[in-house]
């Protein structure tokens, strides 16, 4: 049996395998918004007042702000009044060693593969591990600190590099951005920020993971990287979430700033919980991330693999600035019972000679609903820009929908935009072909499943490809009949 | 090796297999040929276990087993390969990685060990030689943008490789050129052996001079109506199938 093979039988049998809960003493704040909720968060992470005034900001617009209705979704609304919008584990706030943290948390992690520990973790990998509200523990920080890589949490880059903070936060998504983006900006507890100075290329691949584990909690991280002139960078995220009847919001929001010659590349491991098989609880996932090549030649790619949520509401984007700058989408998403993905990508091209590179790979089974729905622009400067979209949608079964939203705006004779779109249904004849090779039809259907997302995994860093084939077996199985 | 008896097969409710017998022993080449829609392939997919096709009366003994109990890819673990009119194309997934995992399934039924890419490697390479298959062709997707006659050498290639008991070869001289026809023939031929059995569909005769049957059996209207040996192919080559169809139903 072929690697792939092993991991799709280990896997097989497994249902949502992160679904339990831990056991950790939290510290939540009650459910509902209001302005004392916003100053309780801002007074808990003894912020600067001008991060208190952001967010009020940010609150009073989200007030005028309605829902959008406009994605091809459908679910039951949010109370906003009954989120709680801060939950914390109660630990110290800052660690200095591994000793002082939670055993329990340290557990929870481990369970989920993610060791903390650095002399276990494996090498070139530095992890930012969040619970719920706030980020417990970041690895390596002290190593990358020598090439003056700053990789910390959030919260303490706003004590330790408020200027940083002030100057970045909201300049990719201002809280104007959209109804959830202005609700992050109001109420983000925590999340991961990174700076790479100018020509640092960093040696090991940053990791922020990302838990839900208290019930009734919304997540609402911030990311925030910036990746100085000639600086390069692979960031990882993944996401898990325990099983729960009642639906959980995640609104976060990811800003990238890539300056002259740098080079950002971020990629996802989708897998919050996506709700039982009728369709009850799961993560809504309404997540606003956005990258700007500021500098000429520099380049963001987005990589995501999403398997999980109930609902999920997400477009990863890049504003092409800099002349010869560089966009790129890679994207899986998998839909099955009643989970529903409105997902794609904005590419705005405004800079001479910018490039971008679309490449959406949706496959629905079961009674759920997948659209891909992405923006080219060319602003009428963009002389000489190129866009190349490929989206494709594979079918399992006749209950499902794919969809396909394409949007164009050209405003440069000079610019070349191409789009292909095909859907296709899993191919009897292929099943039966590798039937008659001795492959039972699980295998087969994973094997091609596989096969037709290879564009999107050969993105993806090693450790990353190997769990996002694993995530497919086990989100696939008994898709097929 | 194989014993059809009375075998009946329908799709979509029309009747295609009409009380086939056929008796196939191990280190034997039969032939089998008839006109178009005289019921080839259906025999090739139904003992293959294509799901399209219902099984509406008789047995088929496989190595002495129930071949129709039997699921798709148990028959292929047993030993039964088809080789494909028409080779799928999956695309993304490696031709070698694809073998790979059919090899070791194979294996693992027959409680061998699963080879290591090492092994496998060697094996292929091994393989290869033998149907004269271009290297390139093992890094790329299954039969992917493959041309006509690179996909019928793949499937002889895989047969080489899955080393089957039965293989069934349907119709893997159309669209072949003659060069090309040469080298799936000795790879077949070079396959051949004591405990080893084929069945050669084709529509000509002209494979027939490359792979020598033993045995050539006419199908029509789903039932073999004459069996014989090598120059039966000739004779029917010379008269066209016509005069079968006039004597079979004078039977």
């Amino acid at each position: 049996m072929s690697e792939d093979q092993q991991i799709i039988d280990k896997v097989t049998s497994e249902e949502y395998k992160y679904g339990f809960t831990s056991d950790i003493e939290t510290e939540t704040a009650p459910p509902g918004l209001n302005e004392d909720i916003i100053r309780f968060i801002s007074e808990k992470k003894n912020e600067p007042q001008f991060l208190l005034e952001y967010r009020l900001k940010a609150y009073r617009h989200w007030l005028t702000l309605t829902e959008p209705e406009w994605p091809n979704v459908n679910y039951k609304k949010v109370d906003f009044d009954k989120i709680i919008y801060y939950a914390a584990p109660k630990q110290k706030p800052t660690l200095n060693s591994l000793d002082e943290l939670d055993p329990e948390l340290k557990a929870t992690f481990d369970k989920l593969g993610i060791s903390l520990d650095e002399q276990k973790r494996l090498a070139g990998v530095a992890v930012d591990a969040v619970i719920d509200s706030v980020s417990v523990k970041t690895t390596f920080r002290e190593s990358l600190k020598e090439l003056g890589i700053i990789f910390c949490s959030f919260s303490e880059a706003v004590h330790e590099h408020p200027e940083l903070i002030k100057k970045y936060l909201g300049s990719v998504v201002p809280y104007t951005d959209n109804f959830y983006a202005a609700l992050n900006a109001a109420v983000f507890s925590d999340g991961s920020f990174c700076y790479i100075p100018k020509g640092v290329r960093c040696p090991m691949e940053l990791s922020t993971y990302f838990r839900i584990n208290t019930a009734g909690t919304g997540q609402f991280e911030r990311t925030l990287i910036v990746a100085d002139e000639g600086s390069q960078v692979s960031y990882l995220e993944g996401c898990t979430a325990p099983m729960r009847d009642e639906n959980q919001l995640h609104a976060a929001v990811v800003e990238i700033i890539s300056m002259k010659d740098a080079n950002v590349k971020y990629s996802t491991v989708q897998n919050w919980y996506p709700g039982d098989k009728n369709g009850k609880g799961g993560v809504y996932n309404f997540v606003t991330k956005r990258g700007v090549c500021e500098g000429s030649n520099s380049k963001i790619s987005w990589t995501q693999v999403e398997t999980g949520s109930a609902v999920t509401w997400k477009y990863p984007s890049v504003i092409l600035k800099g002349d010869h700058s560089i966009g790129e989408f890679y994207s899986v998403a998998v839909t099955k019972n009643h989970q529903q993905a409105d997902t794609g990508t904005k590419m705005v091209h405004i800079g001479r000679n910018t490039k971008s590179t679309i490449v959406s790979k949706g496959i629905s089974a079961g009674f759920s609903q997948n659209s891909y729905r992405g923006l080219v622009r060319i602003g009428s400067k963009a002389t000489n820009a190129r866009n190349f979209s490929q989206c494709d949608s594979l079918l399992l079964g006749d209950q499902c929908g794919a969809h396909t939203f394409p949007y164009l705006e050209v405003n440069n004779q000079s610019a070349k935009v191409e789009h292909e779109a095909t859907t296709s249904k899993i191919g009897e004849d292929q099943i039966f072909y590798c039937n008659q090779r001795g492959l039972s039809t699980e295998d087969a259907v994973s094997m091609i499943v596989n096969g037709y997302c290879k564009e999107v995994f050969n993105q993806l860093p090693m450790e990353f490809a190997v769990e996002a084939q694993k995530l497919l077996a086990i989100t696939l199985e008994g898709s097929v009949g | 090796m194989i014993t059809i008896k009375n075998l009946s097969a329908s799709i979509e409710g029309k009747k295609i297999l009409n009380g086939l017998n056929l008796e196939v022993k191990a280190g034997e080449i039969h032939a089998i040929m008839g006109p178009n829609g005289s019921g080839k392939s259906t025999l090739a997919s139904v003992l293959a276990g294509r799901e399209d096709y219902e099984v509406e009366s008789g047995e088929v003994l496989f190595n002495g087993k129930d071949l129709l109990e039997m699921s798709p890819e148990e028959r292929a673990r047993e030993g039964l390969f088809l080789a494909f009119q028409y080779p799928v194309e999956i695309p993304g997934v490696s031709n070698a990685n694809f073998l790979k995992s059919a090899v070791n399934e194979i294996r693992k039924h027959h409680q061998m060990p699963e080879l290591d890419s090492k092994d496998f490697l060697k094996l292929m390479k091994e393989k290869m030689q033998l149907v004269e298959l271009d290297k390139s062709l093992t890094t790329r997707a299954v039969n992917e943008g493959f041309s006509g006659g690179e996909k019928k050498r793949n499937e002889i290639f895989q047969m080489a490789m899955l080393n089957p008991i039965l293989a069934i070869l349907d119709e893997t001289d159309s669209g072949l050129d003659i060069d090309a026809l040469r080298i799936v023939a000795n790879g077949v031929n070079k396959l051949k052996a004591e405990n080893k059995a084929f069945i050669v569909i084709t529509h000509y005769q002209r494979l027939l001079d490359y792979i020598v049957p033993d045995v050539v059996h006419v199908l029509n209207k789903g039932r073999i109506v004459k069996t014989g040996t090598k120059e039966l192919a000739l004779e029917l080559e010379e008269k066209g199938y016509d005069w079968l169809k006039t004597e079979s139903t004078s039977v």
